[in-house]
């Protein structure tokens, strides 16, 4: 009973904080609320059997993937101004729309799920497990992920040595018309 | 963790409405940032219907696709933040609708 009550009370909270993070003007906020939800889907994740996705949920999604939008948000420097100019892009015109079509999708969904029965597993599968199947019969899937996490290094390394490149292109660029005049 | 029963309905129920809030983020935000921020709640309700179904038939193969979407998800957020310096380098805004075209 108490497993079935912390469900429900993660589930709202996920539910609650996803909702906040995408309604705030504040890329910070929005931020700090979407790790809120990441946790509570990671109680999710241990209450239905599945303690190391709610490991990975943690240290890879709110530990590194959210620190990386924390360090490019105070790269961006944002400000005042930012959260204006998001106050001012959402109003209910904005938005009314896209909610609708977006209820008609989830009650299709609802629809569709209606025909899932019956509590998932109890027992939880271990970690043993998943690694077993992760390098037995999912070994080619692990290859191509590692083809796809070099293809993202190499990616964000190109497009962020060209920022840099730039910047202190344009510096030099600066310095040099000061000198000019 | 034994003896729970959690209905696989309820499960599906909240990625659904997870998914469905991402995706309406994804439609009503107009900064690049947000925009991404949507991507990752749709990622993240995908991976906890995977884990839910998993977890239905006590496989391990809903938890390996779930460190699958973990991969993309990095990759992903990698690439797309590095675009955003760039875009807010060229274009001096976060807006999507000044950056909507290709080259140059």
């Amino acid at each position: 009973m108490l497993e079935i009550t912390l469900f429900y009370t993660a589930a709202t909270v996920a539910l609650i904080a996803t909702v906040m993070a995408m309604t705030r003007a504040n890329a910070i906020h929005a931020l700090i609320y979407l790790i809120v939800s990441l946790l509570a889907i990671a109680v999710i994740f241990f209450l239905i059997g599945a303690p190391f996705a709610a490991a990975l949920e943690i240290v890879i999604y709110a530990g590194a993937i959210m620190v990386l939008f924390v360090f490019v948000i105070m790269m961006l420097n944002l400000g005042d101004k930012g959260d204006r100019q998001e106050r001012q892009w959402l109003q209910p015109k904005v938005w009314a729309g896209p909610a609708v079509l977006a209820t008609v999708l989830f009650i299709e969904l609802l629809y569709v799920i209606s025909t899932a029965e019956g509590p998932v597993s109890t027992t939880s599968v271990s970690a043993k497990e998943v690694g077993l199947s992760l390098f037995g019969p999912y070994v080619l899937a692990v290859e191509i992920a590692s083809m796809l996490l070099l293809a993202g290094l190499v990616g964000s390394f190109h497009l962020g040595r060209r920022y840099l490149e730039r910047d202190s292109f344009d510096v030099e660029n600066s310095s040099a018309r000061r000198e000019a005049e | 963790m034994d003896g729970l029963n959690i209905p696989l309905n309820h499960v599906l129920l909240v990625s659904s409405l997870l998914f469905v809030i991402g995706l309406l983020g994804l439609m009503i935000r107009r900064n690049i940032i947000f925009i991404l921020m949507s991507l990752e709640v749709m990622l993240n309700a995908a991976a906890l219907a995977f884990v839910g179904a998993g977890a239905y038939w006590g496989q391990p193969d809903g938890q390996v696709v779930f460190m699958l979407i973990l991969t993309v998800a990095a990759a992903e957020v990698a690439v797309g933040l590095g675009l955003v310096l760039q875009i807010q380098r060229r274009f001096k805004t976060l807006d999507m609708d000044h950056a909507n075209r290709m080259g140059g």
